[in-house]
């Protein structure tokens, strides 16, 4: 296949950035989106020009490091498809494929399409986990957990932190990614002792971060290439608002 | 270079437990003054990491990924053993012990192998303290599955993602750690160097890949957790940025670099499907539980696979394994796909694969059962090859997956250079010259959760460790020595990129140090190497400079090493004039085509010291005894 692609550049945080045409020739139908990409950086290195930089690893979807938008839409046009499993077979001969990182002022640009994603590591840290020491804990079957929760839990904690939701987001809100978190863990019995100082610590994490508000668009949930379900973020809100009721003034 | 395993006396049963005690014990409140360095932030990394900050220890925790989760045990999806015995069905450690040494072909250490299933019980608590959804039953107990050529049920599981559920578990402990202030985290960040003050491991140096700023960190103690070097092979299961890098540096420094021909190559991989290919993707092997592997019984049948009945197929493995069938171990189940391909009988559009086949399982449980089970992993796979495993059969071939070769450790975890430590599947491991399937994350976990952690204070509580900081001549002269070697890279402005050096050397090693290797196809290899490597270094182009964020730049930097330590690899797969595990030596097998052993010479673990640039290095033994497995061919008929 032929395609034409405009290609988001930007050399730096401080770079304006720009977009810049490319031709991608003789792609096979079966490459991945990531395996285009390598061809074209590939000549654009023989031709003594700087290649596209992206984030990616693992290329079997898990490991979150990929992911930029593809004609608007995060990860591209595929339901439940990171970019590293996008396959070309889905485009036609001859398409303009635009694409462009992350756009949202908490992911600020590093380079070309490779954005900060730090601020999903410091919500982790404001609270999600459970706080158990290595070494300490009693034997795995006293703790029972009813296989629906486990499941919903599971559900929840199949999340990537790619950051897909966050760009879909009208508010560039990373809800989706926190009650994701938030649900995994207040699902399990494990959770419970922390579950409400884990909410509010995370929200407020969120907040400070430079993530928008949840206005309830539900764009998140239809761009995660895990299938995250918004369900989850109306969870978090009403543990919350437990939380708040119950602990009152001393929360966090 | 003295080999000294350090194996504590006693019964097996018992050793762990005297060493604890004999151990000797840092003040808790002297932990806080000793830095431990801990590169890579995988189970082993990222797990050691977290417990030694949990301890009081100050650790600084470098990974060259923009976030620790991003490591590639993420990528595991099958299981984790452990020998709990929840299912009644006759499980034990001993059992678990014995499984991993016969499973890895008797090249594995006996003491710290029986440890490992000691603790991997262990494992499975603190995980689920953490709050690890693994797969429970409808009474909220836990799970299990059978898996990967063992004949009990053991494994625990997250749906396809354990090795993700697991990871994010450590993760989210490392976290916890770095919001209490006692690690600091350094994202994208790579190690370049080891530094080495006075024989002792001091230091590391890395590059900031933002920025191009390379420094010198210095600790009492250093440990790496880098993962392992099936990306010399080009095409493997790893994550793109694996490499060897880090446990090659060290190597060039001291460290001896333990069975490096050790690697395993997974039967179920998607198979090679052209030149843009830029990894292959693992189908876990848990789909062996109810997919039947088979070929065409006649050569070049290149009917679709619905049309072949049921009297044309050759279910191979079951036919030759009738007790394990398609769950044999999985340097069986791969090097028996390579016969079948290589007598005409594969399948798919390049010949090169095999069937596994999910009509029967279907049949018998209902499709529903099979999606519960694997659901991610068919989607992944109609994703990628655009065919309908519940329709089609999945087709498969075997891929380079995990390396049981690595930095040489005695039952500390410490390498030869003493306080350069080595976790997971950095070091040569548990595994032998074969690992079985779960066993990985058994083994990351228990180095990074309960051994490190307590081996480490031994060593520092030792003393004898002068305060010394970054201005230090060694630190100095290493990050000197590195900085040059980028400009190097950088300079040499010729026609051919990192990724098209990384192919052709990735090929030379399939070819000729794959899954069978022959003496000539080993002397072939190393006469090619050396010439690929002088290639690299007149016509390699790197684009831009180092001081940026540069990906071209990082990729050769990885590439460069692989071209010395492929060397390395032949060297010890040349040497080891046996087959074992994974190594197979096509000069040595038995009427059956089974690996042939050679105890009498081979039962030891070859350790190779670095005598300098174009030196041969020097061989070293460590000898193995089995005192509670008895020597024996493997058999799983």
């Amino acid at each position: 296949m032929n395609l034409t692609l405009h290609v988001w550049r930007q050399t730096n945080a401080a770079d304006q950035g720009r977009f810049v045409t490319y031709k991608a020739t003789n792609i096979s139908e079966h490459s991945s989106f990531l395996e285009m990409l390598d061809v074209v950086n590939e000549q654009l290195v023989r031709d003594g020009a700087d290649p596209i930089a992206f984030d990616h690893d693992c290329r079997e979807g898990i490991c979150g490091s990929c992911g930029f938008m593809i004609n608007g839409e995060p990860h591209g046009p595929l339901p439940e498809t990171t970019v590293c499993q996008l396959h070309m077979r889905v485009f036609q001969d001859g398409d303009e494929i635009w694409i462009e990182p992350w756009r949202a002022s908490a992911f600020p640009v590093i380079r070309d399409l490779v954005v900060d994603r730090s601020p999903f590591d410091r919500i982790i840290q404001s609270g999600g986990y459970i706080s158990a020491r290595t070494g300490s804990p009693q034997d795995a079957n006293n703790i029972l957990v009813p296989k629906e929760n486990a499941d919903l839990a599971m559900d929840a904690a199949e999340c990537i932190a790619c950051g897909a939701c966050v760009a879909a987001c009208p508010n560039a809100s990373a809800m989706l990614f926190t009650s994701a978190k938030v649900s995994h863990l207040n699902l399990m019995p494990q959770g419970q002792p922390e579950r409400d100082t884990r909410v509010a610590s995370m929200v407020l994490a969120h907040d400070e971060e430079g993530f928008g508000h949840c206005t309830n668009h539900g764009a998140c949930q239809n761009a995660c290439p895990k299938g995250i379900s918004v369900n989850y973020i109306a969870r978090l809100n009403l543990d919350l608002r437990k939380a708040k009721t119950r602990r009152q003034g001393d929360l966090i | 270079m003295k080999l000294d395993a350090k194996i504590p006396d006693g019964p097996i049963a018992e050793k762990w437990d005297r060493h604890l005690f004999e151990m000797k014990l840092v003040n808790p409140a002297n932990k806080r003054k000793y830095t431990v360095i801990v590169v890579g932030t995988g189970l082993a990394g990222g797990a050691a990491a977290a417990t030694m900050g949990e301890l009081g220890y100050n650790v600084k925790c470098f990974t060259f990924h923009d976030s620790p989760r991003r490591a590639h045990s993420i990528a595991a999806q099958g299981g984790i053993n452990a020998a709990k015995n929840y299912q009644g069905d006759g499980d034990s450690i001993f059992r678990l012990f014995y499984d991993t040494v016969k499973g890895g072909d008797f090249r594995a250490r006996e003491a710290n192998v029986y440890r490992l299933a000691q603790l991997s019980a262990n494992i499975i608590d603190q995980a689920v303290a953490q709050g690890v959804p693994f797969a429970r039953e409808y009474s909220g107990l836990l799970a299990n599955r059978s898996f990967g050529g063992a004949q009990v049920s053991r494994t625990f599981y997250a749906r396809g993602q354990t090795g993700q559920q697991l990871l994010l578990g450590a993760y989210q402990a490392l976290e916890r750690q770095v919001h209490a202030g006692t690690v600091t985290m350094y994202t994208r960040h790579e190690m370049l160097d080891l530094i080495v003050v006075d024989g002792r491991a001091r230091g590391i140096v890395t590059r900031n890949l933002l920025t191009g700023r390379i420094e010198a960190h210095m600790a009492d103690a250093v440990v790496l957790g880098t993962g392992g070097y099936s990306n010399v092979f080009y095409l493997s299961t790893n994550a793109k940025a694996c490499n060897v890098t880090a446990a090659w540096r060290a190597y060039k420094r001291g460290a001896g670099f333990a069975n490096p021909c050790f690697t395993q190559i997974h039967p179920t991989s998607l198979p090679p499907s052209g030149e843009h290919q830029s990894k292959l993707t693992l189908m876990s092997e848990s789909l062996r539980n109810d997919g039947r592997v088979w070929v065409p019984k006649k050569k070049g049948d290149t009917r679709p696979p619905n049309q072949i009945p049921d009297s044309e197929r050759d279910y191979y493995l079951e036919r030759l394994y009738p007790s394990f069938g398609n769950l044999a171990p999985r340097d069986i189940a791969s090097r028996r796909a390579k016969e079948v391909v290589d007598e005409g009988r594969g399948v798919g559009p390049s010949g090169v694969g095999v069937y596994l086949d999910f009509k029967d399982a279907i049949a018998r449980l209902g499709r529903d059962v099979i999606e519960e089970r694997y659901g991610n992993l068919f989607d992944m796979y109609m994703n990628i090859t655009g065919e309908n495993p519940y329709e089609v059969p999945m087709r498969i071939y075997p891929a380079p997956h995990y390396t049981m070769g690595g930095l040489w450790v005695d039952y500390n975890l410490m390498s030869t250079i003493p306080g350069l430590h080595v976790i997971g599947e950095a070091n040569f491991s548990d595994h032998g010259a074969n690992r079985l399937g779960a066993s990985a994350l058994m083994q990351g976990l228990a180095d990074g959760y309960f051994i490190i952690p307590l081996t480490i204070g031994d060593y520092l509580a030792r003393g004898g460790l002068a305060k010394l900081d970054e201005s230090h001549p060694e630190a100095v002269a290493a990050v000197r020595q590195a900085s040059d070697l980028t400009k190097k890279l950088l300079s040499i402005n010729g026609t051919r990129t990192p990724t098209d050096f990384h192919r052709e050397l990735g090929r030379l090693m399939w070819d000729d140090c794959g899954m069978a290797r022959t003496e000539a196809s080993l002397k072939a290899a190393l006469a090619k190497i050396p010439q690929l490597r002088e290639q690299f270094w007149k016509d390699l182009r790197v684009p831009g400079t180092g001081e940026e964020l540069n990906q071209s730049l990082e990729h050769a930097g990885r590439v460069a090493d692989f071209l010395e330590f492929a060397e390395l690899m032949c060297i010890d797969a040349l040497h080891r004039d046996e087959s074992c595990g994974g190594h197979f030596r096509v000069e040595h097998q038995t009427e059956e085509g089974e690996a042939k052993r050679n105890d009498d010479e081979f039962a030891y673990v070859a350790v190779w010291e670095y005598q300098g640039a174009g030196k041969q290095p020097v061989l070293h033994k460590e000898q193995l005894t089995f005192e509670y497995v008895p020597l024996a061919q493997r058999s799983y008929k």
